[in-house]
Order: structure tokens, then C-alpha cells, then sequence
């Protein structure tokens, strides 16, 4: 791809609401995922090693953290001299400035910025979601039709369709129409969130947008039903990879456990396509004598003295001598002190589970959390989902 | 904090009896630790010290080298002003790879003339350590001696070649090893020596003049009566590594957890090049104690006692015990290693089995199938 082909614009400003304690410091591409990321380093990664290097960051929520963590881009090969990583928050302007409104508006908010690149395309996608996709084949696609846009869709389970943004097509893919979150759904292709749009086409349908005050200037709402309405072309690319949106506990925690499978839908061993992250720089693991370690993701930096089962320990977690860590997942430098359990449960960053507390159990439905920072000193046992 | 004090690595002539490990590489490559270089301890503790300008004196099979440090962003030593700097050797002729380090401080002697920091710290690559050079810096401004040797004080036995110095009460070093012999001393020359640019340079020009061009051999060492050299005793562990005998040894120490702490994060953090490998997977069926797992492992077997570098597999069936694995190393099926070091990318065929002994491990070398 040239340098004015294709630039991405990364919504990052997600809040995760719905993730309660582990979004309190950080937006919700920043939540830590797999050991080591954080969620945004899959989209970032997938933007790399499509060919795309140039990115704007649209960051909104709680930005500090996210700010720190992307730095110039170098992690991911983005501090560039031409083009590269830009972090892109809303900002005063003469007239005053906005809180970016919506999706479509911060998109609008930032047309500046893509025009100084003048790209034939420009590809919308978000740091929220969990997959490995090569873009530069849905820019071909989007080329080939001929496309004015060209949405991203997955198959999911019927019984979940009216959780998503709904699509159906025609036999040469053409989408015929847009359902968000549809009662009755007509089709179970979801859209992913991630779109291609030939520029010129966006910036018309941004503009018009932008003058409708009854619009909520939301990609899935407004712009793609008025495109539809207008008879663009609109075309479907399918995706048949893993794609999971973490949006909640129990996605999160379920996301996190998927990887532990025997053949990962979703493989993070793979040279080829490399998730690339900030690397702490941590030590390589210690598994003491008596520790015992199966079916679980751990990370440089964590020592670990006791049992580890069906768990995902990012780096510098600690594991005390004769504590039990089941279907957990262990954010980075968590310390679980000697004889303690913590079962179905999320411990966040540098949280502290005293010796021979218990947190969750095998008996709970809901997957017990411990924020960030936070310690759990006394026998208790902590099984609910601490409220926000 | 800024320290006045340049850092310089030198990989000339070092003492080398690593056999394989080094045929291809450096020593101040040989992989060590489940994820370093060996250069990784000095250069962390330089960077860590706050040593804003290392020179690396590069000198034989060092493409190793030029691929591990890079721009030297790992270390934060990529920058516009000072940073990294990688000095390969500059000859007239072939003849001068036989020359001495004085002549390739001679060489460069503009390196150490133009820049405003006032000392220099002179390190070998092989001791592994996380040195606190601020407080040697110190320690050497306080006593006004014209060089400061960085020293260890130990009882224990020490497998690799080290020159071992006597002191005398006020602690300055009155003997000194020529070559590394019985001296009957506790105290082991760390190889660190740090001194002002002048003297440097004095030592530098007068030594040449008198056809010298060994640093410590000539114009240190016989020079001890003159020369005011004391010691500063390093607190922390210390590895010293340039033989397989060390080598297996201090490998196998970082398995204790107080030296894993104490030389990966006192009193800074050890930090190497990024590969950006997974987290590491223990499946059904792993059984790990005792051992240092780097990431990027896919663990089904057993492995006891051992440490396993960046992107080991251990198949069903296979067991690990007592060994060293380097990067990239495949044991499938029932193969089982004991006492062994695999250097990187070797592949250990289904129901293989490899015996070394403690004293003398079974060593592959890179790429090798067995």
C-alpha cells in the first residue's frame, strides 16, 4: 500500500463501563488481556502487519494510562518520520472545543488530520475488540467492488444476533440492509466494527452528518443507514477468525480462558503475526520446587510457588507457597500470599490477596473481581462483582 | 541522575574458553540467564547508574552484537545527544587484530577527548552482575586514587578465570595476578576500572610510546607502586562467566529465588533486546519446579531443575532435568536431556537421550538435530 492509499483511524476512546472496577483509571482499550497486552495492542498489531502505518488514535476517556502506554508508537514499529502513530484527543479550536459526540463526529472532529494525508481510503476500526485480521485484504475487497464502503461482518449464533449491529446482503455481497441491535434479526452476519470507506465518499457523508442536529453522528446508527438509504454502494467482507468484543467481566474473563484451549482459536504463538505490545522487561519466570503449573498463560517476571490451573498470570504476579489459583486470571504484579485460593476470580494490577484469603469460588456464577490496587486482608471471601 | 563518567565495554582479547558457544558469536553475546546476552548486565548497570554515554569496543565476530544492541533503544541509548556507540575495530592493516586494547583506545582517543563527561569506567562483558556504578564513582572521588577496581570479596569457588588481587589495610591494591593464577586472596577483580579521562589518556600515550599496548598488563599492573589503585567491593552476586564451567554454574544459581531477585532487579532492572513472545504455555501434563522459563515456551513435558530460553518446546513425554536450553529449542517426544546445554535452534529427536555430567556438560551446538 502507498503512503496515501490507506490510513487508519483507531477509535480508543471507549469507556467499558460494563467493566466496572478494571476501567476505573483506564479506557477500555487499555484493559490488560492474554498475560501480557492490552486490548488496543491487537488492532494496533493488525494495522502493522497489514501495511498500514499510519494510525490516528482517537482517545477520549480516562486517557492518561492509554497516552503513556502508546507513547510515539514505537512498540509497534509506528514512530515513523512520515506518517507513524498520532494520538488524536479532542481539542479547543478558536470557536471552542467538543467532547467528540459520538463515533462519526470524531471521526469529523479530526478531518483535518486525514486530509493532510490525502488518502484514497481510509480504514475506521476500533481498540475494543480481540482478533487478528489482515486489512489489506478488505481493502482489496473494498477496491474489487468497486465499494463505497465496505463493512467487516462475522457469523455469530442466531440467539445472539440482536446483540449486534445486524446486516443482510445479496448474493454478490451487497449489504440490502442495516439492523442495529434488531429484536427479530433477518440475517446473523454481525458487523465488527471495522470499516473501509473511499474518503471522499465519508467525508461528503461526514459533513451532511455533521449539519442533521438530530443526528447522534454514530457510524452504526447514522452514517451507514443514510448510505444505505441513499443506495451506496455498501458491501459486506466476511471474517472467519476469532473475534470476541470484551465488553463485560465475563467476556473478558471468557476471552482470557479461550486461549488456554489446546488449539487456540485465536493463537498467540504465531511468528507470523506477532502481537506486539510494550514489553516490560522482566526476568524470566520462576516455578519453585513444589509449584505446580498446568493448562495456564504466565508471563516473564512471575514467581510461582503454589498451584496454577486453568489461569492466565501476566507479568510479575506473585504466587505464594500452598495457595490454589483456579479458572483466575492474575493482572500485572498481583501477589497472592501463601495458602490463599482464588477461584473464578479477576485480580487486578497490583492488587494483594493476603495469606489464606479467598477470593471466589467454584460455586459462584459471577466472576468475583479485586481492582486494582486494592487488598483483601481478612478470611473473608469475596464472590460479588464490586460495583463501580 | 547524570553521572560525569563515560562507559566503555571491552570486548578486546577477553578471556574466552566458552568452546562452542562462542565459535559463532562474541562472548559478550552467549546467551544467558533464560533471555539476556551476557553485555546485558553491564550495559543495564551502566544505563541503570545513570551513565549517559557507553562505547562498546567491538572487536571479532560481532554481528551478534550489532543485531542485539541496535540503535540501543532497548537501553534507552538511542538518543540525539550521547547514547550508544558501537566502536568497531579501526585498522591499518590485518596485522593490528593481533594489537593490544591501548591501541584501540589510541584509535578512538577522540571519542574520550571531545566529550565533557570527566571520568571513564572500562568494563569487560563477562561478569555477571548488577553493579551500582554511581557509588564506585563515588567511592573513588572520595579517596582521590587515580583508579578504582571494582572488586567482589567471596569464599566461594570461582569456575571462571578471574584475576584475584591483594589489598592492603587502607584497601589499596598492592598485588595484582598477572594471568589468573593461585594468588591465595578472597578478593576477585571484577574487571572495572574506572579512572579520570586524563589519566587515561597519560596512560594511554606513554604506554604506546614504550611499545605497551595491554591495558591492565602494561600499563596498569606493573605500575601499582606509582599508581594509586584501590578497590570498591560490589555488594551484590557475581557471576564471573567465560567458561562452560561457570557458565553452567551461574546459570544454574538463578534458580536460587534470593539471587534471581537480587542480579535481575538490585539495584536496577537487568534489561535485554524485546522479542515481543507470548506468554508462555504450561499445557495438561507439564510438570515444572525448580525452573527459570523464559516466555514464548509451549510446555507439555517435565522439566526440573533447568532453565528454558525464549520459544522452548518441550513435548509430551520429554523430560528436562539439570539443563539449559537456549532459544528456540525443540525437545519432542520422550527425549530427555540431563546436565545438558543446547545452544539456540537445536531439535532433540523423539525417545533421544542426552547425559552430561555437573562438571561437564553435554554441549550442543547451534542448529544442531540430534
Amino acid at each position: 500500500m502507498g503512503k496515501t492509499d490507506c490510513i487508519a483511524m483507531l477509535l480508543a476512546g471507549g469507556e467499558g463501563r460494563r467493566l466496572g472496577v478494571l476501567t476505573k483509571d483506564v479506557a477500555k482499550p487499555a484493559v490488560h488481556f492474554g498475560g501480557k497486552y492490552r486490548i488496543i495492542d491487537f488492532t494496533l498489531s493488525n494495522c502493522v502487519h497489514s501495511g498500514i502505518d499510519t494510525v490516528g488514535v482517537l482517545t477520549q476517556y480516562q486517557p492518561l494510562v492509554l497516552n503513556q502506554y502508546l507513547g510515539i508508537g514505537s512498540p509497534w514499529g509506528l514512530d515513523r518520520r512520515d506518517g507513524g502513530m498520532h494520538v488524536l484527543p479532542p481539542y479547543v479550536r478558536k470557536k471552542g472545543g467538543v467532547w467528540y459526540k459520538g463515533t462519526a463526529n470524531a471521526i469529523y472532529q479530526n478531518m483535518g488530520f486525514i486530509e493532510r494525508y490525502d488518502p484514497e481510503y481510509v480504514l475506521i476500526i476500533s481498540g475494543d475488540h480481540i482478533y487478528k485480521m489482515n486489512y489489506e485484504l478488505l481493502l482489496e475487497s473494498h477496491k474489487k467492488n468497486n465499494a463505497d464502503a465496505t463493512i467487516a461482518v462475522i457469523s455469530v449464533p442466531w440467539a445472539e444476533a440482536s446483540r449486534f449491529g445486524i446486516l443482510s446482503v445479496d448474493e454478490n455481497e451487497r449489504i440490502t440492509e442495516f439492523a442495529e441491535k434488531p429484536k427479530k434479526p433477518n440475517s446473523n452476519l454481525a458487523s465488527m466494527g471495522v470499516y473501509v470507506f473511499t474518503w471522499s465518499v465519508l467525508k461528503d457523508a461526514l459533513i451532511r452528518d455533521e449539519a442533521n442536529a438530530h443526528s447522534s453522528n454514530d457510524f452504526g446508527k447514522d452514517i451507514v443507514p443514510t448510505l444505505l438509504q441513499e443506495d451506496a454502494r455498501l458491501f459486506s467482507y466476511r471474517f472467519d477468525g476469532y473475534w470476541k468484543d470484551v465488553g463485560t467481566i465475563d467476556s473478558l474473563w471468557e476471552a482470557n480462558m479461550d486461549l488456554l484451549e489446546t488449539r487456540p482459536a485465536l493463537e498467540l504463538n504465531d511468528r507470523s503475526w506477532r502481537i506486539l505490545s510494550v514489553n516490560p522487561n522482566q526476568p524470566a519466570q520462576y516455578v519453585a520446587p513444589h509449584a505446580k503449573v498446568q493448562n495456564s498463560l504466565i508471563n516473564e517476571g512471575c514467581v510461582v510457588e503454589g498451584d496454577v490451573n486453568r489461569s492466565v498470570l501476566f507479568y510479575g504476579a506473585r504466587v505464594g507457597e500452598g495457595s490454589v489459583i483456579e479458572d483466575s486470571i492474575l493482572m500485572p504484579g498481583a501477589e497472592i500470599g501463601r495458602g490463599a485460593r482464588v477461584i473464578r476470580a479477576i485480580v487486578g494490577e497490583g492488587a494483594r490477596v493476603g495469606e489464606g484469603c479467598q477470593v471466589g469460588s467454584i460455586d459462584s456464577v459471577e466472576i468475583a473481581v479485586v481492582g486494582s490496587g486494592e487488598t483483601v486482608e481478612s478470611q473473608a471471601e469475596i464472590q460479588e462483582v464490586e460495583p463501580v | 541522575m547524570k553521572l560525569p563518567m563515560i562507559g566503555v565495554i571491552n570486548l578486546i582479547h577477553e578471556a574466552d574458553e566458552m568452546g562452542s558457544l562462542t565459535s559463532n558469536r562474541c562472548l559478550a553475546t552467549v546467551p544467558f540467564g533464560g533471555r539476556y546476552r551476557l553485555i546485558d548486565f553491564v550495559l543495564s548497570s551502566m544505563v541503570n547508574s545513570g551513565i549517559p554515554n557507553v562505547a562498546v569496543f567491538a572487536h571479532t565476530k560481532f554481528r551478534s552484537l550489532m543485531d542485539h544492541l541496535g540503535s540501543g533503544s532497548n537501553w534507552d541509548l538511542h538518543r540525539k545527544k550521547s547514547g550508544l556507540f558501537v566502536l568497531p575495530p579501526a585498522l591499518e592493516d590485518q596485522t593490528d587484530f593481533g594489537k593490544g586494547d591501548l591501541y584501540h583506545f589510541y584509535r578512538n582517543r577522540d571519542y574520550f577527548a571531545h566529550s565533557p563527561l570527566d571520568y571513564v569506567v572500562i568494563s569487560r562483558s563477562h561478569m555477571v552482575a548488577n553493579v551500582d556504578f554511581a557509588k564506585a564513582l563515588q567511592h573513588h572521588r572520595d579517596t582521590g586514587a587515580d583508579i578504582t577496581l571494582i572488586c567482589k570479596e567471596t569464599t566461594d569457588e570461582v569456575p571462571g578465570l578471574a584475576r584475584r588481587v591483594r589489598l592492603n589495610a587502607a584497601g589499596r591494591i598492592v598485588e595484582m595476578q598477572h594471568h589468573f593464577g593461585r594468588l591465595a586472596s578472597d578478593i576477585v577483580s571484577m574487571e572495572m576500572y574506572i579512572l579520570s579521562k586524563e589519566i587515561l589518556l597519560d596512560l594511554v600515550e606513554t604506554s604506546l610510546a614504550q611499545g605497551r599496548d595491554h591495558l591492565v598488563r602494561h600499563a596498569i599492573l606493573p605500575r601499582l607502586d606509582q599508581l594509586h589503585v584501590n578497590a570498591y567491593m560490589h555488594e551484590g552476586v557475581l557471576g564471573v562467566v567465560n567458561n562452560i564451567a561457570a557458565y553452567y554454574r551461574h546459570s544454574m544459581e538463578l534458580l536460587q529465588p534470593r539471587i534471581w531477585r537480587e542480579l535481575f532487579f538490585q539495584p536496577g532492572t537487568i534489561l535485554t533486546k524485546v522479542k515481543d513472545e507470548p506468554p508462555t504455555h504450561y499445557r495438561t501434563g507439564a510438570d515444572v519446579t525448580n525452573s527459570l522459563v523464559a516466555n514464548g515456551c509451549d510446555i507439555e513435558g517435565t522439566v526440573h531443575n533447568s532453565l528454558l530460553f525464549r520459544g522452548v518446546k518441550v513435548a509430551r513425554g520429554a523430560v528436562v532435568r539439570n539443563s539449559i536450553v537456549m532459544q528456540n529449542g525443540i525437545i519432542r517426544e520422550n527425549g530427555s536431556l540431563d546436565n545438558c546445554i543446547l545452544d539456540k535452534e537445536v531439535e532433540i529427536r523423539p525417545m533421544q537421550q542426552l547425559m552430561g555430567s555437573p562438571d561437564m556438560p553435554f554441549l550442543a551446538v547451534k542448529r544442531k538435530i540430534i
